[in-house]
């Protein structure tokens, strides 16, 4: 036997190797052979290595014989892709095995691993199919980008891309609110002083003109570019495209400021009474009305990722609200003076704000950090960022575009910028496209930013080329997914975790819920006993002895705990003791 | 200066021409899908609403009989026949999609007990209280023709079930013995008995085919090997079960449906304890069949309703019943595992789909896609409170809803006892006792 084993060994030991081997590639071909020819001359002799060598042979043999009649693939297996796409779409941590699962449990998350993985291939895959390059600018030597002038631009790209530069001249009812549908075809503008239309911007095409004969604080789209909300001098209005008054919602006074939440059909609407209002558009219901007792409420964003409402106040603070809380879920102190506009990013990770100390703030807000400041000298009154990640501010009377703002590295020098007459009132970029709307005193001007826009949208979300029937079908299926909200909260993806609440956390929650403690202890209630001994003294003896009997309990329980403690600290100061006897303590660090 | 910017040619997003399909240009980016996993679970939330909303399991009722149906048996080759005897000795032949009977045979006097079909389905077998078992073919007679069995056996007592080999000529009936028969010969070439006076149910091994397993009235589910003269080993457990089915999947597995209300699921090779024991009905059950698939089985019960289990779940997924169903003494799981066929006193057949909420017919690729979509959701938020509490609503009539609180009220007193006995006694004499070792009594070789 002893004899045996070692042979068994070293053929086994073959074998592993030849598992090890790499994928055969064509070029290694001529190599293999040699090496294959070679080895059993080394071992030869062996027992078991007889059957080993003729199989290579065979193979070998074959190799020679076929090659001339199948070609092989030389780049075998899937083709690689690339680290960078694959994290873009990575959701989550991948999950564990935890020590000591069964099979079974070890099976289900084997498989489910594996489809994710799959799917986040398949996903990255696809990538290369994208039909759209994102636009960019680049200036010659020594040039900069941010003194070359729009018409400059305008006059070198094609002319469908010119003519996205363009004025619209309304000095009459001053400056201009406007915002963007989500598809980026239309755009509605506000005057402050009661004009308000819609355009479709590319064709040129107004859709419809009106003055409300009030004063316009805002304007926005609502889920389709079937009707938008005004937000006038008392009431807050709704339109329908051709400008017909659907709605006067008198639940929503003195509006200053609007936003719009697409997948949840809330508008949310901050007062200059200092209420945040929701109004959900889907059934025309106020779904919450928030006072935020912060005065008058004119800064106002909306986080795109998780639906959370940022407010600015004038004591340098910005809130975040959600429909369920009546407090801001967080505080935050960002200025010095008071906030003037604030921008979150479309993944919410950052926030950038902007202030009367003339300060520009960039800020996590998932660790509610600041990143980075900057000193702009006339302050910005308006910002906004694209959807590739550009800033705008508005300083004073012109437009500056920075570039790579949002990440660690501090703001330098601007992208772009642009000049114009009157005060800036409103600034928005358009999705999907390489342009900034900008609402003035002199009216609306629409600029061109070359890398602003996402270049590949995804028609089942948003489609800018939409049919009437695709978009009808569209409302049905959003309708249909509305986000109730309820699920309005700092962390969107808390639903697909799981709920590690622990024992005593139960406990409290169910204590609040019933009013009282269903695993409390009852009180002690002497029994009725008959013959008289259920007198008053009597029942206050028997109540007596068990009287102190919880109390009694958690003192021998915290005594013994005490007792404890004291022990191991006895045997921690006597390990002590004894290292500093030991002569070998000097080396130790 | 080099500058590009972004210019669409919306000739590359629109259709041609309006006979075209949509041009639907897709980006997978999750930044442009935020709120993916709320989107998802409205989705599932949807999708639970929706399979309750389109949950009509009832198909069709199968009338003709003139007394209660005592026993449903399939056709062994063809999906849409299928027959059924009942209590007055008729046996109807019966075309599921046309829901017609084709014939009409009066088999007995008395019950029909069973009915088997023969495995190659020329012919079946029946029993009947007038203590004879009758070979009738397939094929109706010509007309004018009398009916007339192929084959009569005259057997010495009543005979309660019957069932046929899966692959010889051979037959099983169960009476006061368990006989197995040649079909060439008058007398059964074995007998079986273990002690006790009448057995209620016997079924082949349908892999195993050499095993038999049998219920009998003194409480036991007795396990047979043809080949041997003497049984093998049964189970003694505190009540007594109707009947009992194969796995048809994992043959070692056979679940009996028993007098306690509940239902339990052997493995043959540990009968001291069942693998599963399936409570839900609140009355005895009457009969069980697996599903073709055998990962689940339904089951019959006097309570008036059928239940669908699981095969390893304690608990039913399903329940049906209608307020004109009476006491089902018989269910058979149909061969496509579509459908589920349960006889009832009250002389009907009824015939019900086997997934609830299941569109019948043809489905486009689309709709395929869809239901798998929305079973992928549902199964992935299956433990969210409110998706939870919408798939598992069923609505039971008032006076079995009011029996399963009673029970539940009863199983917790006697819970509740059993506790207080244990605290009051000295410590290790009253061991816990898990539900599962509660029903078994005996395991005897």
């Amino acid at each position: 036997m002893a004899a045996v084993t070692p042979e068994v060994l070293t053929s086994t030991h073959v074998e592993k190797m030849k598992k090890k081997k790499l994928p055969k590639r064509y070029w290694e071909e001529t190599e293999k052979t040699d090496q294959s020819q070679r080895r059993p001359e080394e071992e030869q002799g062996k027992a078991g290595q007889n059957q080993n060598k003729s199989t290579v042979k065979e193979k070998s043999l074959k190799r020679k014989n076929g090659e001339s009649l199948e070609k092989k693939d030389p780049f075998p297996g899937e083709a690689p892709i690339p680290q960078k796409q694959l994290q873009k779409f990575q959701r989550g941590k991948k999950c564990k095995v935890p020590a000591g699962a069964r099979e079974r449990l070890k099976e289900a998350i084997a498989i489910s691993e594996a489809m994710s993985e799959h799917a986040q291939k398949q996903a990255a895959r696809y990538d290369l199919l994208l039909p759209e390059d994102a636009g960019f600018l680049e200036g010659d030597e020594d040039e900069d980008t941010n003194t070359i002038s729009q018409a400059d631009i305008a006059d070198a790209v094609d002319i469908t891309s010119g003519s996205k530069y363009f004025n619209l001249h309304l000095s009459q009812f001053g400056p201009y609110r406007l915002d963007y549908s989500r598809t980026g075809r239309n755009l509605l503008v506000g005057g402050k002083k009661g004009h308000v239309a819609c355009i479709d911007w590319q064709t040129k095409d107004l859709k419809c003109e009106m003055n409300v004969m009030e004063t316009v604080n805002d304007v926005k789209w609502l889920h389709t570019e079937a009707m938008f909300a005004v937000a006038q001098k008392r009431w807050l209005y709704i339109y329908d495209s051709k400008g017909v008054e659907l709605h006067c919602v008198k639940k929503f006074n003195d509006v200053l400021r609007m936003q719009f939440l697409p997948y949840h059909f809330l508008l949310a609407t901050a007062s200059a009474t200092g209420f945040l209002q929701y109004l959900d558009v889907s059934i025309g219901k106020e779904v919450a009305a928030i006072c935020t007792k912060m005065g008058r409420l004119d800064v106002m964003a909306q986080n795109p990722h998780n639906a959370v409402i940022h407010l600015g106040h004038p004591n340098g603070t910005v809130s975040l609200w959600s429909p369920n809380q009546k407090e801001s879920l967080v505080k935050m102190l960002c200025h010095r003076g008071a906030v003037r506009s604030l921008a979150v990013d479309k993944t919410g990770t950052y926030m950038v704000t902007s202030g009367l100390d003339r300060k520009l703030k960039v800020y996590d807000i998932r660790a509610f950090k600041p990143l980075h400041s900057c000193f702009l000298p006339a302050g910005a009154s308006c910002l906004s960022l694209s959807q590739r990640g550009l800033l705008s501010a508005a300083t004073g009377e012109i437009v500056q575009v920075y570039q790579n703002v949002l990440g660690s590295n501090p703001v330098s020098k601007p992208y772009m910028a642009h000049r114009l007459r009157g005060q800036i009132w409103g600034l928005a970029y358009c999705p999907f496209e390489d342009v900034l709307g900008i609402g003035h005193g002199e009216g609306f001007t629409s600029m061109i930013v070359p890398g602003a826009g996402e270049p590949n949208f995804d028609a089942l979300d948003t489609n800018p080329y939409r049919s009437h029937k695709q978009r009808q079908e569209w409302e049905v299926k959003a309708l249909l997914e509305k986000v109730q909200p309820e699920l309005i909260g700092l962390d969107p993806g808390q639903l697909s975790k799981v709920d590690q609440a622990s024992f005593e956390q139960r406990h409290k929650e169910q204590i609040e819920a019933l009013g009282f403690d269903p695993l409390a202890k009852d009180k002690f209630k002497p029994k009725t006993k008959k013959k008289g001994r259920s007198s008053a003294g009597a029942i206050e003896k028997r109540k007596r002895k068990v009287a102190h009997e919880d109390q009694r309990d958690e003192i021998r329980q915290s005594v013994q705990e005490r007792t404890e403690r004291e022990k191991e600290l006895k045997e921690k100061s006597n390990e002590k003791k004894l290292g500093n006897k030991s002569t070998l303590d000097r080396f130790r660090k | 200066m080099k500058v590009k910017v972004l210019c669409r040619n919306p000739d590359d997003y629109v259709r041609e021409t309006t006979r075209d399909i949509q041009r639907v240009p897709r980006n997978y980016d999750p930044t442009l899908h935020p709120f993916e996993v709320p989107r998802e679970y409205t989705r599932a939330l949807n999708a639970t609403k929706l399979e309750r909303v389109f949950a009509k399991p009832f198909v069709a009722s199968l009338d003709g009989h003139r007394d209660g149906i005592s026993c449903i048996t399939k056709h062994a080759k063809s999906l849409s026949t299928i027959i059924s005897g009942a209590c007055d000795g008729e046996v109807k032949v019966w075309n599921l999609p046309r829901q017609e009977c084709l014939r009409t045979v009066q088999a007995h006097e008395g019950f029909v007990r069973g009915i088997c079909s023969r495995f190659c389905g020329t012919s079946f077998f029946t029993v009947g209280d007038d203590k004879t078992i009758k070979q009738w073919n397939w094929e109706a007679p010509g007309y004018g023709v009398r009916e007339e069995p192929i084959n009569t056996i005259l057997g010495k007592a009543v005979f309660t079930g019957i069932d046929h080999h899966q692959r010889e000529g051979t037959f099983v009936t169960c009476g006061q013995t368990v006989d197995i028969w040649d079909e060439q010969r008058s007398s059964p070439i074995r007998s079986f008995s273990w002690g006790v006076d009448s057995f209620s149910c016997v079924r082949y091994n349908p892999v195993e085919t050499e095993l038999l397993a049998s219920c009998a009235s003194d409480r036991s589910v007795v396990l047979y090997d043809t080949r041997e003269s003497a049984p093998l080993r049964k189970v003694i457990m505190q009540l007594r079960s109707n009947t009992l089915c194969w796995n048809p999947m994992e043959a070692y597995y056979f679940t009996c449906a028993n007098e306690d209300y509940n239902l339990y699921t052997y493995d043959i090779r540990h009968l001291d304890v069942p693998v599963t024991v399936h409570m839900d009905h609140v009355s005895a059950v009457l009969d069980v069949d697996y599903s073709p698939t055998g990962r689940e089985f339904v089951s019959a019960s006097f309570d008036k309703t059928i239940r669908i289990f699981p095969k390893d779940k304690g608990h039913s997924r399903e329940v049906y019943h209608t307020k004109r169903m009476q006491h089902v003494i018989c269910v058979r799981w149909s061969a496509d595992n579509k459908y589920v066929l349960s006889g009832s006193d009250e002389m009907n057949i009824r015939l019900w789909k086997a997934n609830a909420s299941e569109k019948l017919g043809l489905l486009s690729a689309r709709e395929k896609a869809a239901t798998h979509y929305n079973k992928k959701l549902i199964e992935k938020f299956q433990h969210h409170p409110q998706v939870r509490r919408i798939a598992r609503h069923r609505h039971l009539p008032g006076d079995i809803l009011k029996q399963k609180r009673e029970l539940r009220e009863m199983r917790e007193a006697r819970r509740r006892k059993e506790q207080n006995v244990r605290k009051h006694s000295k410590p290790g004499s009253v061991p816990l006792l898990t539900e599962k070792e509660k029903h078994v009594v005996a395991v005897v070789e």
